[in-house]
């Protein structure tokens, strides 16, 4: 159970199964022999609380499961072993599934997270047990490179060059972090990996550990994941008390232990050098590299720093083979990525994807298509570092290559999807003011040209755009793209130059003409009612918060524009639809 | 040592060096902000950015290390445009009150803009607004004018060891000021106002005494300890307005409370300038060489009276090493005694 299964009532699902099963008049054998289990994020958040039952080696799984529902499944499914079909998950849950290849999240759903025993009775540490004892530090970094596998992250930089350059720095002290800041609006990749398999987590650290040299590691984690940083110490205890961390671990005269470190909720403390500043005591600003944390990172030695999926790879990696993990994605983005998938479409949730697939097929299948029938317009990646990809582009590979060559990126795995009803200039806004607060302040062209931007964008979707303003736009753009310190500052602008890229229209109506599209920008909407259709109901005038409708009973009604407050309520309420938002 | 190539000049520097510092060794100007040659680089007003050749973004200069064979050039169109827009960028956000300023005409924000043709109005927009209102007896702080460009907080920190003041919040209201935005209540060194590039910390009692431009500088030595400061004094019509110091003194250009903001004494009323004796109760001023000898002969009054161990000399930290050797000579030599002490023992 992630927070989307606790929040739909995975806690009371699970408890009443537990106190009903002790209830019900199950025979003493049967009563042995089961038992519940709480696992991780199974990613299908629309379909939540999702309930697997196992009878026989049978699985049988239920959807929108409530703990109102629990007694008829034991009492009809588990007694007289009559499944209950209109609840069984149908075609669109098995759609959601049928594309998806999982390797991070092999194991979320399956292994309890709270339980190392769990864990080890699934494969657990058998990756570390074959890298400390029978392969050299080289031949880790080796199988990484030939893997292919990249930082998930969001830059995408190998993993095995990055291990490789550390090791052969000379350092009688060195570190390794996990990166788990996750700061993305609407990601929630890292936290499903932490919630449900942290010791893929933390075996990822240890086999970089025994590559790169280093006896210490950070897990910097933000402390809005109170699950994740529950369940990661609960992990790290019982790993250490079990000899997995520590001293000798497995007889092996290695030594790795972690420490966990909690981020205090500041988006660029996700930039590896403010992370690093942050793990050291100090306010969490980034600093220009070189140098590189790989030559002077945490405390000045030598540091890897990687991404919570990145490590979740690992342990895969090197108990199936190099090979293997390459045989998925393209040529140069190997392996799989996990994608929160979030938006207008039918099924939002976590999906773990080859490298390679093309949006549609993630849109389409896995996502079900666009709710309520409604026409694609864009799709957004990467969260505030990224851009968006025009529906037309829908046939487009996902990879780090394809995407960037469009003007977007893999990132970290965001990717909202928009329809008609999204205003692409409120969607650069929202981003902008997104990165304009979380800005460190450190530079100048981060801290006063985020804001500058921001305030373009205001005004533009206030209707005070100005003739130039998108020249502006773009000119301040590529400046502060240029000239800021660290990838915040230097990604900043992207939602802005890709949606003036791809609906420069939509910027030039509300400049030119004050209109707003799709039809979200308040301040240019104007209401109206449609004499010929009104029926004088006067639902609409009780509804309005500024009395601007007036109109006698059973007669057409009037809307002055000049007392309308756009708040839109007369036009939620007309059951005739004739009230209109132009 | 390495070879590196700055704007078509080739030089050699040693292992460690900046970008920054080999293109100031090769006398090729790089404008900064945020740079201070005593603190740590801090690489935030990106005014140095530089190209080099193999790195496919500007980088800055100030935070860059040398290394062998590296080809730099510092100036290109686009990096110009740059520093423009950067400048820009912070009048922007700037109360642009040069003619009050008290730091106008020594200024490095003013001297930019005016060089780069910056101009305020490009990006205009909100602006911070901050009233001033700290209640320390010495520095003015007027964040309104504060470029963050952290100057102030490194010397604190790095070269005071105090850290008083730290940034704050994150964004357009990131802000420079001391725990819990309270009063600043430090050493008042004022070793941040002499880092500071703009009019933001300023001394008080320099209010409206006069532009550095009018003023005459005295080279001079502070006079509280022995640790004999060098200072530069200041003034305009006579009178010290302002305590600076020059980096290529001893002292660094670092002074302490006393020396940088102490001068008030000078031209108090209440300051002894002739030596006073006292008679039939009252003081009357005499000359120096009237005050010696009478100090002179009663010393020997007394020591052919009482013997020389009934005098005892207590000297001052604020005399120099040379001086206090003196003192103890001329205690031990001249009147013949071991009762000499120092203030500093007390
Ligand atoms: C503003 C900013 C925020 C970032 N936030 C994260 C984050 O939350 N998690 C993360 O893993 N990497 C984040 N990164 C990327 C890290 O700096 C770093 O590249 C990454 O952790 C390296 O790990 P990887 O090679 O495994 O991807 C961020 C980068 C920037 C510029
Ligand atoms: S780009 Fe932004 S976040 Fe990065 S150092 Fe500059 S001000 Fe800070
Ligand atoms: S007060 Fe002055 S020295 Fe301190 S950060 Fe602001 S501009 Fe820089």
């Amino acid at each position: 159970m992630g927070p989307g299964g606790i929040a739909s009532g995975g806690g009371e699902v699970l408890s009443a199964f537990e106190t009903l099963l002790k209830q019900s008049n199950l025979s003493a054998e049967i009563k042995d022999r089961c038992s519940t289990h709480k696992v991780g994020c199974l990613g299908m958040c629309s379909m939540d609380v999702l309930v697997d039952l196992f009878i026989d080696g049978k699985k049988t799984t239920y959807q929108k499961v409530n703990a109102g529902m629990v007694q008829r499944i034991i009492d009809e499914h588990i007694i007289q072993g009559a499944p209950i079909a209109e609840w069984i998950t149908d075609e669109e849950y098995d759609n959601f599934y049928s594309k998806q290849i999982k390797v991070v999240l092999s194991d979320c759903g399956v292994v309890d997270p709270e339980s190392l025993a769990s864990y080890v009775a699934n494969g657990g540490y058998k990756a570390t047990d074959k890298v400390l004892k029978t392969m050299s530090p080289v031949e880790v970094t080796d199988v990484m490179t030939k893997s292919g596998l990249r930082g998930r992250g969001g830059a995408g930089f190998p993993t095995g060059l990055k291990w490789e350059t550390c090791r052969k720095v000379p350092s009688s002290q060195k570190y390794i972090i996990c990166n788990a800041d996750e700061g993305d609006p609407g990601a929630f990749m890292d936290r499903a990996v932490l919630e449900g398999n942290p010791h893929a987590v933390i075996e990822g650290m240890l086999i970089g550990a025994y590559a790169i040299g280093a006896d210490k590691g950070y897990v910097y984690v933000r402390a809005e994941y109170p699950l994740a940083v529950e369940r990661l110490s609960q992990a790290i205890k019982e790993a250490t008390a079990k000899g997995f961390l520590g001293k000798n671990i497995m007889n092996t005269g290695f030594n790795f232990s972690i420490k966990l470190k909690l981020g205090a909720g500041a988006f660029v403390c996700g930039e590896e050098t403010a992370l690093i500043a942050s793990i050291e005591g100090q306010r969490g600003m980034p600093r220009p590299k070189p140098p590189f944390p790989v030559f002077s990172g945490l405390w000045g030695k030598p540091t890897v720093i990687n991404n919570v999926e990145t490590l979740a790879n690992i342990a895969y990696i090197i108990t199936k083979g190099a090979e293997w993990y390459a045989s998925y994605g393209t040529e140069k983005s190997k392996g799989t990525k996990v994608f929160a998938l979030t938006g207008k479409v039918k099924n939002t949730g976590l999906i773990e994807v080859p490298m390679g697939i093309t949006l549609r097929e993630i849109i389409y299948d896995i996502g079900g298509g666009i709710e309520g029938g409604k026409a694609l317009k864009a799709v957004q990646t990467g969260g505030p570092s990224g851009g968006c990809i025009p529906a037309s582009m829908l046939d487009i590979n996902v990879d780090y290559e394809s995407l960037a060559k469009v003007g977007s990126i893999v990132g970290s795995g965001g990717m909202i999807v928009l329809d008609e009803d999204n205003c692409m200039v409120n969607i650069a806004k929202y981003f902008l003011a997104f990165t304009q607060l979380e800005s460190c302040g450190k530079c100048v062209p981060c801290r006063i040209g985020t804001k500058r931007l921001l305030e373009i964008l205001e005004r533009i979707t206030k209707g005070l755009g100005r003739e130039g303003d998108i020249e502006l736009l773009e000119r301040l753009s590529k400046d502060i793209k240029s000239a800021s310190l660290c990838g915040l500052g230097q990604t900043a602008p992207n939602p802005v130059l890709s949606t003036l890229n791809y609906f420069r229209d939509e910027y030039e109506a509300h400049i030119r003409d004050k209109k707003c599209p799709a039809k979200v920008c308040k301040d240019l909407l104007t209401y109206s009612i449609l004499e010929a259709v009104c029926t004088g109901c006067g639902a609409c005038k009780r509804a309005c918060p500024s009395a601007a409708i007036s109109g006698d009973k059973k007669k057409p009604h009037k809307l002055n524009a000049d007392l309308c407050v756009r708040c839109g309520a007369c036009f939620d309420v007309c059951k005739f639809k004739s009230v209109t938002k132009e | 040592m390495l070879k590196i190539t700055i704007d078509g000049k080739a030089t050699q520097v040693p292992q460690g060096t900046t970008v920054l510092d080999a293109a100031r060794m090769l006398d090729i100007s790089i404008p900064t902000l945020c740079h201070h040659p005593k603190l740590t680089p801090f690489g935030g007003c990106r005014l140095c950015l530089v190209e080099i050749k193999g790195i496919p973004r500007a980088v800055t200069a100030c935070t860059t290390p040398v290394t062998d064979g590296m080809e730099v050039t510092t100036s290109t169109p686009q990096i110009e445009q740059l520093r423009k827009s950067v400048l820009e960028l912070i009048l922007s956000d700037h109360p642009n009150d040069c003619m009050l300023c008290e730091s106008a005409g020594d200024c490095t924000l003013q001297e930019l803009a005016y060089f780069y043709g910056a101009k305020g109005s490009t990006f205009e927009g909100e602006r911070r607004v901050y009233p001033k209102r700290d209640g320390n007896p010495f520095l003015e702080r007027d964040m309104e004018k504060c470029i963050m460009c952290g100057r102030c907080v490194k010397v604190c920190d790095e070269v005071q060891g105090v850290g008083a003041i730290d940034f704050t919040y994150r964004g357009f209201k990131s802000k420079i000021c001391p725990p819990y935005e309270e009063d600043l209540n430090c050493e008042f060194c004022g070793q941040c106002v002499s880092t500071c590039p703009t009019g933001a910390l300023t001394g008080k009692m320099w209010s409206l005494k006069g532009r550095q431009k009018d003023v005459k500088e005295v080279d001079s030595v502070c006079s509280y300890c022995g640790v004999g400061c060098n200072l530069t004094l200041n003034v305009r019509n006579n009178e010290i307005i302002r305590v600076t110091s020059k980096p290529d003194t001893w002292n660094e250009g670092w002074l302490c409370v006393k020396g940088r903001f102490g001068y008030g004494y000078v031209n108090s009323p209440d300051r002894l300038t002739k030596p006073l004796i006292k008679k039939n109760d009252t003081f009357e001023e005499v000359s120096w060489d009237f005050a010696l000898d009478y100090i002179s002969s009663k010393l020997k009054e007394i020591k052919k009276e009482f013997g020389a161990d009934s005098i005892g000399g207590l000297s001052s930290a604020r005399c120099t090493n040379e001086e206090n050797y003196l003192f103890q000579k001329f205690i031990r030599s001249a009147i013949g005694t071991n009762n000499v002490d120092h203030c500093a023992r007390l």
